[in-house]
């Protein structure tokens, strides 16, 4: 019952402070709001018995991304959003459009908690029982990220180093770039 | 924000406890929640809250370029050399069994190895991010 309560009391809080997000038009409030929005998630993670998701939300979202959202914020002119003057009827009916079939789709997956999902019956059976023994590890996330997937979780390390490198390229210009006039020469 | 006094007390205390504990979940990611992504990204936060309250001049001059592009790419090779070692030693690429001859603390070796890996790129990239993004508002 009480954890019902919570449950409810934090996704009317998401709600709200998505609505928040639409309707708000400062955009240093639309920032703070943001990283509410990642506070709310990461308590549901947290719910959810997630702790190791909760803790990259918490972290990631509430941390990092807002202050990278401030720092652009103070790097722009605009400290609001420009009114739009009329709805536009084609980007409503694509939203609604998405909308209405992303609700479609989740009536084909599987229930929530359901045993006989196929995320139970495929692998997670063996990771719980022969994890530990194979990997000594006690936390299965852990045991299943590092060493199970650790082909996985070498190709995320390389993403999140290829955006360092682009954010890189793009955004350092410490020497101007130099037209070289005889391309013969050099 | 250098000369709110609060904010530089407060950011002195909480910006060891905040490296303690990132080094808590990186080393102790096998037995509690954690690992080496969510310990790069609160170590950086501490690096980040030192940047905000005491200028990022001062912050840059620990956290150079150079360093952070260094041990971005140093993480990632420290990872993927890991499988090219337990390939060497006979095993399949990443298979870390092989790394020591009890396959449990080859294993064990391994996932440490690799998560350090995975929390020096995480960390580094962060700062590396937030650091070009507000040398554009400083510059302006």
């Amino acid at each position: 019952m009480l954890a019902l309560t919570v449950d409810i009391f934090l996704l009317v809080f998401l709600i709200a402070s998505a609505v928040g997000i639409l309707f708000t038009h400062q955009l240093f409030a639309m920032a703070m709001l943001f990283g509410l929005y990642s506070l709310l998630v990461a308590s549901l993670f947290i719910l959810l018995d997630a702790p190791d998701v909760a803790f990259t939300e918490a972290a990631v979202g509430t941390g990092i991304a807002t202050v990278l959202m401030l720092a652009t914020l103070a790097a722009t002119k605009e400290s609001k959003e420009k009114p739009r003057k009329k709805l536009s009827k084609s980007a409503l009916t694509i939203s609604i459009f998405t909308g209405a079939l992303l609700l479609y789709g989740t009536t084909g997956l599987p229930k929530f908690g359901d045993p006989e999902a196929p995320i139970h019956t495929q692998m997670a059976d063996r990771f719980i029982q022969q994890g530990q023994a194979e990997t000594g590890v006690p936390n299965l996330v852990t045991a299943v990220l590092a060493s199970y997937r650790g082909f996985d979780t070498l190709g995320e390390v390389t993403v999140v180093f290829t955006a360092g490198v682009g954010v890189l390229l793009l955004l350092r210009r410490r020497y101007k770039p130099k037209i070289r006039r005889n391309a013969d020469a050099g | 924000m250098q000369d709110n006094l609060i904010l530089r007390v407060m950011a002195k205390v909480l910006i060891p406890v905040i490296l303690i504990y990132a080094f808590y979940v990186q080393f102790h990611g096998d037995f509690s929640p954690g690992g080496g992504f969510q310990a790069g990204v609160i170590f950086s936060t501490a690096i980040l809250l030192y940047a905000l309250v005491f200028g990022m001049d001062r912050a840059a001059d620990v956290m150079t370029d150079k360093l952070l592009i260094a041990l971005s790419a140093g993480g990632l090779l420290l990872y993927a050399g890991t499988g090219v070692v337990s390939m060497l030693l006979g095993g399949e690429y990443l298979n870390y069994s092989a790394l020591a001859s009890n396959p449990l603390t080859g294993q064990h070796i391994g996932i440490i190895v690799i998560e350090l890996g995975v929390g020096l790129t995480v960390a580094s990239t962060m700062l590396l991010i937030f650091f070009s993004f507000a040398r554009r508002v400083v510059s302006r």
